[in-house]
């Protein structure tokens, strides 16, 4: 097994550094799968880390320079390691210095050496890394500017620990709290509702005779939202949220050449 | 206005509605006397006041006068409601704290009177949110009995002359002791802490010295938990009247500008500490 990349873009660096920062707000650990075309940042949701997971894919050409990989075999040509992404992004910070930046997975370099401590992970357990499938979702809505979603979430945290989100196919969304001592309801208006084109739910119907009006909604634990919303770093091109009634919350985050999903579990 | 989200049928049933452009107009104000959660709201036809109490010794209120507002309407002489000020800030402050340049959030708070809750309808770049806050029966605020008649000793100061000497205060010293008087040292502050005392003297003729009206010399010691939140009141402001009365009682009143240059006032009112060290 083997793995030799190198960054020398500076613009291809820092971004690669937001990414990866992004997803150390987001996970203490992930799995990083190494293919010959992509990356791929895994959190499989355990009740460990309270049910939520995560799946980042970068397309490894829009960032490295040179990118070269032997995986575990021809048939399995991969490479999966469990890392700490706050490692790496405090590795890629101190390294910012130096003009390019060559992770290797053996020996040093002569420019700037970070070994940052990784653990294979078996092939056996690489049926839990699959790319999540789209949820059969009741919902699909694209998001509210994620700052203001933010700062709205920061507050409700103070008030409450449990959040409902809620959102229709006329484009509104809602985040709710509500406690002994208050209720507060925050009202999004025409965020407009993307088109999956031929995904499953438009097929089968349910969206397609669904009623625009109705709200699908998840109770969400408020901590992993604001997760998410802490961790954002760049302003993604596309922003949206799938929801499952009372089942899961899937946010998507699509830049150029990265995108990010989160899924939150409904709490009862 | 997007925040006429309500029927004419509900509006009536409201007996005070306040709404004001600039919701940071009330919330700064507020979060000058937060230093407990418990406070008390009394609406009269003249505006708003808001009460806030510690330990049966210290009290500070905010009044901000029915024409701050762009609309007070009040159906009855007096409107009184107890509310938690932290909740009621959190709610006020939904869109983010920070002031953004030409960024306003826009306020409307309604209540139709005993038992129902304080609804705020809070509003920036088209988003709007509804907050219902639980209110209880309102306890009667404290009346300290200190009026003008009174008055040994006061002083108006600018509020930049004392902030310095506030944010330096010695905390390790449990009272703050003050000494009004027609002589030397005129106006002094005084800590006794593990470092050592440390005064801070306003002579009579000092620039920042606006008024100086001191008949007798008194010197009263006020504990410093009770006054050290006083500080954000004085940050706000931009001059403070320091009155004292024969009983030694203590006057603060702030006088604050808001973003639009309106005036609302702040006062502390505060008991001296038992033991009193006779001069």
């Amino acid at each position: 097994m083997k793995f030799r990349g190198k960054i020398v873009d500076v613009a291809c660096l820092n971004h690669f550094t937001r990414v990866i920062t992004t997803i150390s707000k987001l996970t203490k650990t992930c799995v990083l799968r190494l293919t010959p075309d992509n990356l791929f940042f895994i959190l499989s949701g355990k009740v460990t880390n309270g049910g939520v997971s995560m799946w980042c894919q970068l397309s490894q050409a829009n960032f490295f320079d040179e990118y070269q990989m032997d995986g575990v075999s021809a048939e399995d040509n991969e490479i999966c390691l469990e890392v700490s992404p706050e490692n790496l992004s405090r590795a890629l910070k101190t390294v910012h210095n130096a003009k390019t930046v060559k992770p290797t997975l053996s020996s040093s370099s002569r420019v700037v050496t970070h070994d940052v401590p990784v653990d294979i992970v078996p092939r056996r357990l690489w049926h839990e890394l699959k790319e999540p499938s789209m949820p059969d979702f009741d919902v699909s809505i694209f998001l509210p500017p994620l700052k203001m979603m933010k700062n709205v979430v920061d507050r409700m945290k103070n008030l409450s620990n449990f959040l409902v989100m809620e959102a229709n196919l006329s484009g509104e969304m809602n985040l709710k709290i509500e406690t002994d001592l208050v209720s507060v309801t925050t009202h999004f208006k025409e965020l407009g509702n993307p088109s999956w084109g031929d995904h499953a739910s438009q097929d089968s119907g349910p969206s397609r005779s669904r009623d625009p009006e109705v709200m699908a909604q998840a109770r969400v634990d408020i901590r992993k939202l604001q997760q998410f919303l802490v961790g954002q770093q760049v302003n993604p091109s596309k922003a949206m949220c799938n929801v499952v009634h009372e089942r899961i919350v899937h946010l998507i985050l699509l830049h150029e050449d990265v995108s990010l999903q989160y899924f939150i579990p409904a709490v009862a | 206005m997007p925040l006429s989200a309500q029927s004419q049928a509900d509006d009536d049933q409201y007996v005070l509605k306040a709404s004001m452009d600039n919701a940071r107009n009330l919330s700064n104000i507020l979060k000058a006397i937060a230093f407990k959660d418990h406070s008390i709201f009394t609406a009269t036809p003249n505006g708003l006041r808001v009460t806030v109490e510690d330990s049966k010794c210290l009290q500070a209120n905010a009044f901000i006068q029915a024409e701050i507002f762009q609309e007070f309407t009040i159906k009855e002489d007096l409107v009184a409601f107890q509310i938690n000020l932290t909740v009621l800030l959190d709610c006020l402050n939904i869109f983010g704290g920070s002031s953004v340049p030409g960024v306003l959030t826009a306020l409307r708070m309604c209540y139709r009177g005993y038992g129902y809750p304080l609804t705020l309808f809070l509003e920036e770049g088209g988003v709007v949110t509804v907050c219902k806050i639980n209110t209880q029966e309102p306890e009667e605020p404290i009346d300290f009995d200190f009026c003008s008649t009174n008055v040994t000793n006061k002083v108006i100061l600018l509020s930049e002359s004392l902030k310095e000497a506030f944010s330096e205060l010695d905390l390790t010293s449990e009272v703050l002791q003050i000494t009004m008087s027609p002589n030397q040292p005129h106006f002094r502050l005084s800590t006794f802490g593990n470092s050592g005392n440390a005064h801070y003297d306003y002579p009579k003729d000092s620039d920042m010295m606006e008024v100086f009206q001191c008949t007798e010399t008194q010197t009263n010691r006020y504990k410093m938990s009770l006054l050290k939140p006083s500080t954000k009141a004085l940050a706000l402001s931009c001059k403070v009247s320091v009155r004292m009365d024969g009983r030694g009682f203590l006057s603060l009143q702030y006088l604050v500008r808001n973003d639009e240059g309106q005036i609302c006032f702040v006062e502390f009112y505060c008991c001296p500490d038992e033991e009193v060290e006779e001069e």
